[in-house]
């Protein structure tokens, strides 16, 4: 008779393990939490993502599906035990952005590799078609893993090149090797496991019943509203602050964490939470979802220029649209997670996060305690794309090593991280377009309703962004647009890339082709026509320098007429599959609107020589840790090789804002620049130097050379500041922006960055599926600081652009995981070609513009551009799933 | 935390399964997404080290698929034309990191209407061996799964294994699957088809839907329909009358009722013109 097993005995990269062990427990947690092989992430806990994938006797499992009990006597592979070209290739091709699905990739292609030596593009995608990548669109991971062989990284740029350089990410090498720290990879000893009692039901009232005799009877702590000795309400903009940490007797959404239980790891994990002493009951939907929005309206955003009304009826040509959208799952690889624990009388926490100091201080507001004994150090964060920008567990954890003087550490599961957490706003849109009989746009009328769910999050915000963009880069004379954020019982809508402007712009790119065709002008010449130039006055009336959007539409020239050729010619086989191109736009104003957001950089030189800069930019994987330096090498005139980066992590590193509105390469690379610019000054003063002279650094020798001879400065001699620095330079930059007045007129924006995107598809008009074959891919960056990343970014935003018009739909309650909620995968990524412009900006750091989120704004639009050119059918509501797409093409040929 | 078992005999597995009343666990692909939980809840009866329970073999009644075999070995093994779509489903299932762990009895007990072993097994006429302490019964895949979630396994029995018997292992075959992006996806709709052809002519059809009603269907009004009659006009004969009837789809996050009726119907055709091309 078999018997529970006991003790397992598994060799883990060549080491022999055995240890008594629960035979049923996921080999993940065993990996991560048994052995501390932490390189090893954990996603979705359901096979859905493959970050967790390990090699089971060479062969690829998730190993968070994988019970112990089957490893026994096996050999598992994971990413600590290999080292070699495929990483590098990685490194090479900038195949890791944030860098959390890298193991799981890695895993699965080392072993694909073994068994197919030179695979075919499409054999790897096939190969890699269960780890999900939210960054890079995979092209750049496919690329690697078909360039595995060994070869050498690309030589690091001389003094005063690193601008425009491919340079790899400098901080890629964990990434690559699983030795990054994510927020779950931190586990100080003793800490404890803190687990959130969230509403099971909203609009709903809770009572609880006897809290410390359940605690007392589990061995646990619980903590609540009343537990938190600050101010319960946060919020990312303080004068719209409205979201408990925890809820406080009624809760506005499922899923709102209302207690929180804290213990010995083994302890708390084994609870069944739904036991905590707590009833619940319905509350009325119809109850207004905040005191003081009656209407439950939270804002309402206005931007008026001109008389649009009568530009309409005067037009010779107008057209009418309405688009419709859905809440839309960030649905980065890591959930969130961190850990805290006390230094002195000083709070830490290590958490996933885009804004270290935002955290901060809402922590230290909900804990009440000063800014100053809060530290917030920004784990590597497994990606963001706007979620971490809002506060999650960090005042949870917070509070939980507070009160007990204990390390305490929090994990989302993926369904909680998808239930309590931001999501993009859902959308319903109308829109009127005029235009005279030259195709000259005259006047637009737009009106959106943005469902902000149950907090306020970053719906002002978005109220604000859509009116000033939905216009599109087109120089629209007479304009009116109102946006209104509305507060309901659903998950809360906050910023995701872009911040509703993506949204705005389906409405408009899609009428702008309705348009072009009753002027019956070719849909790209309608908007080269109306493209905003130099001089004009934006819908805000603002005056810009340096528009990039007509240069993007004309580098779209040929490939555009190609792709109708090529469209045409396959359209005249006849066939049920029906070819068609289509063309969009973006602009994006880069920095928060109208109101300040400055950046600080601190570099320095100690007496050893290090050469350090405080970099407090946070990279979510976008790349500001190698492009912050890169401007700041270049600005100083010393190698990109020599930088240390310090940070980012609130206590050692000066402000740099938050890692949103597409502003870290602008408004920190400026502030870099700036730093750079002041050290060298320094540095040129001190040897009486001229401001051509090079300079070199040497152990703790450095040299200034110009053209009168070579002097030198030994910085041993030279005495240390507070920070330790003996020559150093810090310098903020802000943007010259103007408040906007009551119609939305001012300067919101110092600078803007212009995109526009071509998409080649066909469409099977009997099943109503979407095979997206090509993206061509314009961006005006102003001046691309490094181009590797630059790619990286619009291919990943091509795939979050592609995910939202196709397939991407959260349903409250319904798609609480990543096989309900679809993101593509590799094989749903069509061939991108990327068109990087340089039109310089006056403003941007040596002439650079933003793009981070410019990149996912034309995409959408462009599919269903193309679509209607396919079938003549413009799908109108989000996503364009096969079913709404055949609807879409019977209504049409009706 | 229960017991957790992993005998290495069936006759063990029959005793533990009757004194326990544990839960049959394989590649625990369906099992540990079922759960938040760090470790399986048991009593969990793990039947992975039963070497008898894996692989593909030949009988004297036609071909035998072990419980515990895996997708990647459908995928690896050689089989005859009639499992083509069998080994195309493989494919699809999941991912690679999937196939090598689920089996093909998880994909039968787990009873999801989108499972996509399902078609392909009932177009092979596969019947599922039972075993329990009482003995070993054989039923019909169709009488196996009964609805959503729903199978007719009876406390202490085990699915041993899928048998496809050697009339069903004639033929050729191809499967179809329709969602909303290429990997990692739960259909929205699938067909397998088997077709036996002699000078030009079918002369065995079999055709099943999956993912548009609870349990995976054969279509046997197009079966008939399709019997006789040359195989280059298979695909215009699958008229939309003879395929949607069979069905009883629902509308979810992925399609509405009409679409799914309508694709099932248009894959059908696609399938069929496919094994008229040769091009499987």
């Amino acid at each position: 008779m078999n018997r529970p097993v006991e003790t397992m005995s598994f060799t883990v990269n060549g080491a022999t393990f055995s240890l008594p062990a629960d035979p049923a427990r996921r080999l993940s947690e065993v990996l991560r939490e048994g052995l501390g092989l932490r390189g090893t992430k954990v996603g979705c806990d359901a096979g859905d993502c493959g970050a967790c994938t390990v090699l089971l006797d060479g062969a690829p499992v998730c190993a968070c599906l994988t019970p112990l009990a089957q490893v026994a006597g096996r050999s598992v592979e994971t990413i600590e035990g290999l080292r070699g070209a495929l990483q590098a290739s990685f490194l090479r091709h900038g195949a890791a952005q944030c860098g959390i699905c890298t193991p799981g990739m890695l895993m699965t292609a080392v072993a694909f590799l073994r068994d197919t030596p030179a695979p075919a593009r499409a054999e790897v995608e096939e190969a890699l078609g269960g780890v999900l990548c939210r960054c890079t669109g995979y092209a750049k991971i496919i690329d690697a893993v078909l360039d595995a062989a060994p070869g050498a990284a690309p030589a690091m740029p001389d003094a005063g090149a690193a601008v425009g350089a491919p340079v790899e990410r400098l901080d890629g090498g964990p990434k690559v090797d699983g030795t990054e720290v994510y927020g779950a990879d931190h586990a100080p000893e003793g800490a404890l496991l803190v687990r959130a009692v969230r509403a099971p039901y909203a609009p709903s009232r809770f009572e609880f019943g006897d809290l410390e005799g359940w605690a007392a009877a589990q061995g646990v702590h619980v903590f609540t509203a009343a537990d938190l000795p600050g101010v319960n309400r946060f919020g990312v903009i303080p004068a719209f602050a409205d979201q408990p940490a925890l809820a406080e007797r009624r809760a506005r959404l499922k899923g709102e964490a209302v207690a929180l239980v804290a213990g010995e790891p083994g302890v708390v994990e084994a609870l069944d939470l739904t036991d905590l002493p707590v009833t619940w009951c319905e509350a009325s939907p119809d109850t207004p979802v905040h005191e003081g929005h009656p209407d439950n309206i939270l804002i309402t955003g206005r931007v008026s220029r001109g008389d649009a009304m009568g530009a309409l009826t005067r037009a010779d040509l107008v057209v009418e649209g309405r688009m419709e959208t859905p809440y839309i799952e960030h649905a980065y690889i890591e959930p969130e997670a961190g850990v805290a624990w006390m230094e002195g009388d000083t709070l830490c926490i290590q958490a996933c996060t885009q804004a270290p100091i935002m955290d901060r201080d809402d922590t230290a507001k909900i804990l009440g305690l000063p800014p100053e004994r809060v530290r917030v150090i920004p784990a590597a964060a497994g990606g963001g794309f706007g979620s971490k920008l809002d506060v999650s567990l960090q005042p949870l954890i917070g509070l939980v090593a507070l009160k007990t003087g204990r390390p305490a550490r929090m994990i989302y599961s993926r369904a909680e991280s998808m239930a309590s957490t931001t999501k993009r706003h859902p959308s319903v849109m109308t829109g009127r377009i005029g235009a005279d009989a030259q195709g000259r746009v005259t006047g637009m009328v737009f009106d959106g309703d943005f469902n902000t769910g149950a907090y306020a999050s970053w719906g002002p915000t978005v109220a604000g962004r859509v009116p000033v963009h939905a216009s599109g880069p087109y120089y629209v004379p007479d304009y009116h647009a109102e946006a209104r954020a509305n507060y309901s019982y659903l998950p809360i809508a906050g910023a995701f890339r872009g911040f509703g402007v993506p949204q705005a712009a389906i409405l408009q790119e899609t009428m702008y082709d309705a348009l072009a065709d009753k002027a019956g002008i070719d849909r790209l010449d309608f908007r080269r026509v109306n493209a905003l130039r130099d001089g004009q006055p934006t819908v805000c009336g603002q005056v810009l320098q340096g528009v990039g959007i007509a240069a993007c539409l004309d580098a779209l020239v040929d490939p555009w007429a190609e792709a109708l050729a090529r469209a045409k010619a396959r359209n005249a086989e006849g066939s049920h599959v029906r070819h068609g191109v289509g063309v969009a736009s973006c602009w994006y104003g880069c920095g928060n609107t109208a109101i300040p957001n400055p950046s600080t950089i601190r570099v320095g030189l100690t007496a050893t020589g290090q050469l350090c800069i405080h970099q407090g930019a946070v990279d979510i994987g976008q790349g500001s840790n190698t492009v912050i330096p890169q401007i700041c090498a270049d600005a100083l005139g010393l190698p990109l090789a020599q930088f240390t980066i310090v940070g980012a992590d609130t206590a050692i590193t000066p402000d740099c804002g938050k890692t949103s509105g597409s502003r870290q390469t602008y408004v920190t690379g400026n502030a870099a620049l700036k730093a750079g610019r002041a050290l060298r000054q320094r540095i040129l003063q001190l040897t009486n130097t001229g401001p051509e002279a090079t300079l070199s650094l040497d152990g703790s020798t450095l040299t200034a050379t110009d053209g009168a001879g070579v002097r030198h400065i030994e910085l041993a001699d030279l005495l240390g500041d507070a920070y330790g620095y003996v020559l150093s330079a810090e310098e903020s930059y802000d943007p010259p922006t103007q408040p906007l007045d009551e119609n939305g007129q001012g300067a919101p924006y110092g600078v803007y960055g212009y995109g526009a995107q071509m998409v080649e598809l066909s469409v099977d008009t009997r099943l109503g599926t979407v095979d997206v074959h090509k993206i061509t891919a314009v961006h005006d960056l102003g001046r691309v600081i490094n181009p590797l990343l630059a790619e990286g970014q619009v291919e990943g935003g091509i795939a979050q652009g592609l995910g939202l018009a196709l397939m991407e739909e959260y349903v409250p309650g319904r798609t609480e995981n990543l096989h309900d909620y679809l993101i593509p995968t590799t094989g749903d990524m069509p061939q991108i070609e990327t068109i990087l412009l340089e039109v310089t900006d006056p403003e941007g750091p040596m002439g650079a513009k933003g793009l981070g989120e410019h990149v996912l704004i034309p995409t959408a639009p462009a599919i269903l551009n193309a679509i209607r050119h396919a079938t003549g059918a413009l799908v109108t509501r989000l996503p364009a799933l096969p079913h709404r797409v055949l609807a879409a093409i019977r209504e049409a040929s009706e | 935390m229960g017991a957790y078992y992993r005998p290495e005999k069936l006759d063990d597995a029959l005793t533990i399964l009757n004194e326990t009343g544990a839960r049959v666990a394989a590649g625990c692909t369906d099992l540990f997404p079922a759960t938040s939980a760090r470790s399986l809840d048991g009593p969990v009866l793990d039947v992975t080290g039963i070497g008898a329970l894996r692989g593909i073999r030949v009988t004297d009644d036609g071909i035998r698929i072990g419980a515990a075999t895996t997708w990647t070995d459908v995928i690896r093994a050689e089989l005859p034309m009639a499992f083509h779509m069998l080994k195309q489903a493989a494919r699809e299932v999941g991912s690679v990191q999937i196939q090598n762990a689920g089996t093909i009895a998880g994909n039968l007990c787990n009873a999801s209407p989108a499972a996509d072993g399902v078609p392909c097994l009932l177009a092979l006429d596969a019947q599922v061996e039972l075993a329990s302490g009482a003995g070993v019964r054989r039923l019909a895949l169709s009488d196996f799964i009964t609805g959503v979630r729903k199978t007719a396994l009876l406390p202490g029995e085990m699915v041993v294994a899928v048998h496809v018997p050697g009339d069903a292992c004639a033929g050729r075959s191809r499967f179809r699957k329709l969602g909303a992006r290429r990997y990692l996806v739960i259909s929205i709709a699938m067909v397998a088809a088997r077709l036996v052809v002699d000078s030009g002519l079918v002369r065995q059809a079999a055709v099943a839907v999956g993912a548009c009603s609870a349990v995976a269907v054969r279509l046997p009004a197009l079966e008939q329909a399709l019997v006789g009659q040359p195989l280059q006009s298979a695909a215009d004969l699958a008229e939309d009358d003879l395929v949607a009837p069979a069905l009883a789809p629902i509308a979810d996050i992925r399609s509405d009722a009409a679409y799914r009726r309508h694709a099932a119907g248009e894959l059908v055709r696609r399938s069929l013109s496919d094994l008229a091309e040769g091009s499987t």
